[in-house]
């Protein structure tokens, strides 16, 4: 038994939830005392620190006043958090009775007229906190997936050949420290002049954040694949050379197989970076996300601005940190799968 | 007679129910319009809660924007189909001022409903330049000559006076100059090579979006600004300001937002455009009808995050016919926000008129045009025509009444001398008006700072 929690424990701790071990070594009766001391270490002292922050932020919050009222403390703040699940639910009202009105005026122009025209019009009502929520999560992963199908390639060339990596490097050093705030007004005009459709798929907004995302995130996925596929054991690539694979089994058997430690550490850093900028992209492309969410606020001005925009910092900070805990399970799995 | 009024009204509203189901021939039924979190966007935001939209056919999503230009650019991308606009910005969007695209309107949105707000700071200096009625406050209007002593002595200690407006071709700015000029203070020219419209300005006006104005007058960036409501209530209750004047006090129901479309989409979606303003119609109906009685459901319903989101409070303080300056010193002001009295919502060419004499004015129109071409301007901007069909169709339904529209209008008002330094204004001799303006460019003028020192 003891084994097999020696066993998970790297995973659990992957998860987060590393102080699930000694819980489970106290279960089977695992000398007390030390874990009890390790259960403080892992779970007390974050629990605490957390409690302390929070007892720090309502004192400060309660000396600060703005023009907008006082900063909102925590209590104010699950207020509104609350408030948001509320008009979620609303607006869901809202919604299915915009449907249910919708089916009956086309029920109407059925009964008068068998051939009409009928359509089911999409909902026009205001995205809810949790649509936006779910619109910044689809953008930041179509950037990050562009990103990443530019990237790795590239990495994986400027690996292998030193020709490459001298051309594309100063190319890569110059571009990589650019703000997202620089690159959205050229996104911007660029995307509007070339994605011309009078029926569009996407909306411009859309697709202007994902590709700013795009060029923010792909630098570390890039630099990483190429110090992974470059640092690969020269022994392998001479095993491939005299097993006379062609070049393409080579990268895919080979290459590939060797980096991927690297390059999801590549990956897990562009995600990082990608979630950060999405923000500032969707403020100012107003592409209907958390970001363009915090701007409304921040306009609105109203004495629930601030609490309702903490909301969004707290969401913002919880999603990035359990993306970098996903993008960290999965490198986990492929460096061990590598090492085996 | 009388005893015929209510047949009549009640075989109308049989019609009604018989033509409710007859809806315009849609060209396009799902619509994004645009809008800046202003309560004047009202009619929008009635429209849409009160299912006038949908009573068309139509399926309209509202989305506010972060300015307006970036409203604009979006309109004539065809991203926005339509938008809450500036009365300006389809004048000098169809002129090629800022931009060049044509952009109609078809529909004003309201009148008034400015104020212009200085800091606490600069209010205390000019409190002692305001003459002082009965009853210990201000009288009002207060003009600009109180706050040209405290002009003159920030520029004698070599610091300059900046102030904002929302945009370059807003009522705001043309406000604001109005005001300031009318007190004997110069806001500066634009030129085709300067757009900064500073050029001999003894104050200097910028552009800041809205919704910032409180913020930015509290970081003590600018002294004063010219904006819609809430933003000049928000500085009273947030203590940053004080409002010293309405545009009401500068003149008297001025225009001020419109409806616009570009006309490429107007000319493809002919019945669209006509349901979209029988929607709006009846929603500036409704915020005006029995006296403003329906304004407190509307400020419920402005005070929601999706459309203006400040508080309930703010909100209402302008839009139920009060405003307060000083806080404490709320005075009515029942006309403050008019959406449909006074034929407000029909396009007149006057209006037009006026935006693109002060254009002239200011500079931002560098050379002398006739008088006929500012009435073919305005002609080719203001569409008056699909205004009045649209009325025709409500009140064949039996949704407004004939005496609700002027149907015999030409497009122009009578010559009105409601302004704050008693100018008359004719919209049909824009050239004279320019003449009789004080400050400002007329005639043949050129808006260089040599003619300035000439001019003085």
């Amino acid at each position: 038994m003891s084994a097999l929690i020696t066993r998970v424990n790297p995973y659990l701790a992957v998860l987060g939830v590393g102080w699930l071990v000694p819980i489970l070594k106290i279960a089977t009766g695992d000398s007390p005392s030390a874990q009890l001391r390790e259960l403080w270490q892992q779970l007390g002292i974050p629990v605490v620190a957390l409690l302390l922050f929070l007892a720090v932020w309502a004192g400060v919050a309660a000396r600060i006043e703005t023009s907008l009222g006082g900063l909102p403390g925590p209590a104010a703040v699950w207020t509104a958090a609350k408030s948001l699940v509320v008009e979620h639910d609303a607006e869901r009202t809202r919604r299915a009775e915009f449907y249910a009105r919708q089916e009956t005026r086309n029920a109407e122009a059925l009964a008068e007229n068998p051939d009409a025209d009928v359509r089911v019009r999409r909902y026009t009502g205001k995205p809810t906190y949790f649509d936006q929520i779910l619109t910044s999560l689809a953008t930041v992963f179509t950037g990050f997936m562009l990103g990443a199908l530019v990237a790795v390639p590239l990495g994986v060339l400027a690996g292998l050949s030193k020709t490459v990596n001298a051309a594309i490097n100063p190319l890569v050093q110059i571009f990589k420290p650019v703000s997202p705030l620089a690159w959205l007004p050229i996104v911007t005009m660029v995307v509007s002049a070339v994605y011309v459709s009078t029926d569009p798929l996407l909306e411009k907004s859309f697709i202007t954040s994902a590709i700013t995302v795009t060029l923010c995130s792909l630098w570390p996925t890039l630099i990483n694949t190429a110090l992974g596929v470059a640092s690969i054991d020269k022994d392998l690539m001479n095993v491939g050379r005299v097993l006379q694979l062609n070049w393409l089994t080579q990268v895919f058997r080979i290459v590939l197989p060797s980096a991927l430690p690297l390059i999801f550490t590549g990956l897990r850093l562009s995600l990082g970076v990608g979630w950060m900028v999405l923000i500032a992209a969707e403020m100012l492309a107003q592409n209907p996300g958390l970001g363009k969410f915090v701007w409304d606020e921040f306009q609105n001005g109203s004495s629930e601005s601030l609490a309702r925009i903490l909301v969004a910092v707290f969401t913002i900070g919880i999603i990035g940190f359990l993306l970098d805990r996903i993008m960290l399970a999965l490198q986990a799995a492929v460096t061990h799968s590598a090492h085996r | 007679m009388r005893h015929l009024a209510p047949v009549l009204a009640s075989v109308a509203a049989i019609v009604a129910m018989g033509a409710e189901g007859e809806q315009l021939a849609l060209e396009q039924d799902e619509l994004k319009f645009g809008f800046i979190k202003l309560t004047d966007m009202a009619p929008l935001a009635v429209a849409y809660e009160l299912g006038y939209f949908e009573d068309e056919g139509l399926y309209v999503t509202l989305e506010p924007q972060a300015n307006w230009k970036v409203l604009l650019d979006r309109v004539i991308t065809g991203e926005l189909d339509g938008a809450h606009m500036l009365a300006g910005q389809p004048i000098a969007a169809t002129i090629g001022f800022g931009t060049n695209a044509r952009v109609v309107t078809a529909f004003s949105m309201d009148l008034n409903g400015n104020a212009i707000t200085v800091s606490n700071e600069v209010w205390r200096a000019m409190k002692a330049h305001v003459p002082v009625g009965a009853d210990g406050k201000p009288v009002h209007p207060i003009k600009a000559d109180a706050l040209k002593p405290v002009v003159e002595s920030y520029r004698a200690a070599g610091k300059p006076f900046n102030m904002a407006m929302v945009f370059p071709v807003s009522t705001h700015n043309y406000e604001l100059r109005y005001w300031l000029a009318a007190g004997g203070i110069h806001p500066g020219y634009y030129s085709a090579s300067d757009v900064s419209g500073q050029i001999g300005a003894d104050v200097l006006l910028s552009v800041t979006p809205p919704p910032q104005m409180p913020a930015t007058l509290e970081a003590g960036t600018i002294f004063g600004y010219s904006v819609g409501e809430p933003w000049n209530q928000q500085a009273v209750i947030k203590g940053v300001g004080v409002p010293v004047i309405t545009d009401y006090e500068i003149w008297k129901n001025n225009p001020e937002k419109v409806f616009g479309v570009t006309a490429g989409w107007a000319e493809a979606n002919p019945n669209t455009h006509l349901a979209v303003v029988k929607a709006l119609i009846r929603a500036a109906m409704w915020l005006d009808a029995n006296n403003n009685a329906n304004r407190r459901e509307a400020v419920e319903m402005l005070a929601r995050p999706e459309y203006v989101g400040a508080d309930e409070a703010v909100i209402a303080n302008s839009m139920t016919g009060t405003f307060e300056y000083e806080r404490g010193d709320a005075r009515p002001v029942p006309d403050f926000n008019v959406f449909f009295r006074h034929f407000a919502t029909y396009p007149h060419y006057s209006d037009a008129v006026w935006y693109l004499t002060q254009m002239r004015r200011w500079g931002q129109i560098a050379e002398r045009k006739p008088d006929d071409w500012y009435a073919a301007t305005a002609k080719s901007v203001y569409k008056p025509d699909v205004y009045l069909q649209a009325a025709r169709l409500l009140v064949a339904q039996g949704l407004a009444k004939e005496s609700d529209f002027p149907w015999t209008s030409d497009g122009y008002r009578e010559p009105t001398g409601d302004f704050i330094d008693g100018v008359v204004y004719d919209g049909r001799s824009p050239n004279a008006y320019l003449e009789s303006l004080a400050i400002g460019l007329k005639g043949d003028d050129l808006p260089s700072a040599a003619e300035l020192v000439t001019a003085e």
